[in-house]
């Protein structure tokens, strides 16, 4: 199963860097979403996939799950969304005020 | 245990939701906003005091024990760091009530520089990797509002480089993290500093450290990963900048610092990997300095150079130049603190930020005109200025593990710093008057920046008062022992 995970993120990574890469801000916005769907399933697997019980008072299992690895992930993906939204109200202004999406022409004076 | 080391996170947090709700009261908000930091100032005093008499300090966040929950450390390092950041926020506030336009003041400006010293504060002061990050987050989010608060081409523009620089650098966190975690099983710094002892220094931990030195480089731009800081801080009006300035790059500053004293010291591979990386930062940073005609880009990329500086005094990685490096990281807070607002007063007298539109403010503003030559000569590092002690002990640091080139390039970049700043001096202060030259009222823009220039002054002929509290802190991380014990209580 951990084999298949890092597989699957190993996608996910590659996706979302040939996004970043790219000069539509909206593709790298998207990369970034994908980037940190890639950085969240790692911190899963990375705690270790299921292995035992849930990890509650009164459940007698030999072993039990780790809890932690789920909790850092709830507050990462709570954190990303709330980048993401900024992020793209903030590109949606940059549309608006500077007529364009594309990277290479928001490069700065020496390039206007 | 002491609930005292968490006043200066909740003091910011609640004032800055206090503030949410009346953000068109402009004078109500600038008045509580010196409140709040003055009494955090108060607080960090007697923090410090307390982590004197009584060793480091640590809170366990609703009593879940050391190694399990959330655990708030303060050693003398993180509680220096918190008093200095408070300081300039107090000066960076006072020169916003002149400094900055109206209808930015009116916008929630207060209540966000609040939330960005929360993160400041905390991530300074947080003893969970993981926490780190989330303060990191907090940081950042009140930095992208400030970056574009005002709505301009140019700030909408570098925001969204600023952001996805930043973006692509959390995610690199949060790599590194559980890429820690599957290594040692859990997230509490002094527990996993126990931990990495007993793994041994097996491979996948230099890799951890090269992320953790990725991650934290990009945040306190360090060669190669500065190349968004020139951009992005020249988009920000003054007193704002001034905050970025002396403060955000210095968080990851610090973050190198406490993971690689904490984790990796045993790593001299990182270590020398630091030092090379540290010293071309300083190369770099002193040619992009004496490159501009601009002032503001001159002292942007002095902050680079002092990077550098701090993180070789740190590689370097003993008794002296660790002390050395804290006093240049303290000194290095203030100093940009001041000459940020010194040239932002330049700028707003002149309304041009390009040296050739500057000349002869000398006359109209004497008083100016001295503070920027005496923060001048500070920044340089010339005794018995602020930034001479550290640059001394730094080298004399370097000496002692016979790294005669790198002491060699700091010296030499010292030279440089000069010429940058002194350029400023001669330009914009001697020579034939400009016709930009008004006469304005400029007294309250100069107080905060005077402030700050008195207090490097003090830092620099009073080093012998601060010294004890410095080499502390230096002892602090020469030893992670300390931090781990006062930590898990073993």
């Amino acid at each position: 199963m951990e084999f298949l995970m890092a597989f699957i993120i190993g996608i996910l990574f590659m996706c979302a860097t040939y996004l970043i890469l790219s000069k539509s801000l909206l593709r790298i916005i998207i990369g970034t979403g994908l980037l940190s769907h890639g950085v969240h399933l790692l911190l899963l697997t990375m705690g270790g996939l299921k292995k035992g019980a849930a990890p509650l008072l009164g459940q007698h299992a030999e072993s039990y799950a780790d809890p932690l690895p789920q909790a850092l992930i709830l507050t990462a993906i709570v954190i990303s969304f709330g980048v993401t939204s900024f992020l793209l109200v903030l590109a949606y202004r940059t549309y608006q005020e500077l007529g364009t999406d594309n990277m290479e022409k928001l490069r700065g004076k020496k390039y206007e | 245990m002491s609930n005292l080391i968490l006043f200066p996170i909740l003091i910011p947090l609640l004032t800055g939701i206090i503030l949410i709700f009346f953000y068109k009261k402009i004078i109500l908000q600038r008045i509580f906003s010196l409140l709040s930091i003055s009494v955090s100032i108060i607080v960090t005093l007697s923090m410090i005091e307390q982590i004197k008499n009584a060793g480091i300090q640590t809170v366990n966040l609703s009593n879940w024990d050391a190694p399990f929950g959330i655990t708030i450390v303060s050693d003398m390092v993180s509680a220096l760091l918190v008093l200095t950041t408070n300081i300039i926020a107090f000066c960076c506030i006072i020169y916003s009530f002149k400094g900055i336009e109206k209808e930015r003041e009116s916008y929630f400006y207060y209540s966000i520089i609040q939330f960005l010293l929360v993160g400041v504060i905390g991530a300074f002061s947080t003893g969970d990797i993981f926490n780190l990050f989330v303060f990191f987050e907090v940081m950042l989010m009140a930095s992208y509002v400030l970056l574009v608060l005002g709505n301009t081409k140019v700030q909408l523009r570098e925001t969204v480089k600023y952001i996805i620089v930043n973006v692509v650098a959390s995610a690199l966190f949060v790599i590194a993290v559980a890429y820690l975690y599957s290594v040692v099983g859990t997230l509490n710094m002094a527990f996993i500093s126990e931990r990495i002892s007993e793994v041994g220094g097996a491979g996948i931990l230099t890799v951890i450290a090269v992320l953790f030195l990725i991650v934290f480089g990009l945040k306190g731009a360090i060669f190669p990963l500065f190349f968004w800081l020139p951009g992005s801080y020249n988009a920000a009006p003054i007193p704002i900048l001034a905050l970025f300035g002396a403060l955000l790059t210095k968080v990851g500053v610090y973050s190198i610092v406490r993971t690689y004293s904490l984790f990796f010291y045993e790593d001299s591979y990182v270590f020398s990997l630091l030092g090379i990386l540290s010293l071309i930062t300083i190369i770099l940073g002193a040619i992009g300095s004496i490159a501009y005609n601009d002032v503001k880009k001159i002292i942007i990329y002095n902050i680079v150079t002092a990077i550098g500086v701090i993180l070789f005094g740190f590689s370097t990685f003993n008794a002296v130049s660790l002390t050395g490096s804290i006093f240049y990281l303290l000194h290095d807070m203030i100093i940009k603190g001041a000459l940020f607002l010194l040239i932002g007063v330049m700028i707003y007298i002149t309304g041009t930020s390009n040296l050739k539109y500057m000349g002869g403010l000398m006359k109209k503003y004497p008083l100016l005109a001295w503070t920027f030559f005496l923060a001048a000569l500070g920044l340089a590092g010339i005794p018995p200025l602020s930034g001479f002690v550290g640059k001394l002990l730094i080298i004399q640091g370097a000496f002692e593990a016979s790294n005669y080139i790198g002491s060699f390039i700091v010296v030499l970049s010292s030279l440089f710093v000069l010429l940058s700043v002194i350029k400023i001096f001669v330009k914009g202060f001697w020579g034939e008057e400009s016709d930009n030259v008004m006469k304005k009222p400029v007294r309250t823009l100069l107080l905060p920046g005077c402030i700050l220039v008195l207090l490097s002054v003090f830092i620099g002929i009073g080093a012998e008062v601060l010294s004890p509290y410095i080499s502390l802190a230096a002892e602090n991380l020469l030893q992670p022992e300390n931090y781990i014990h006062a930590v898990l209580k073993e």
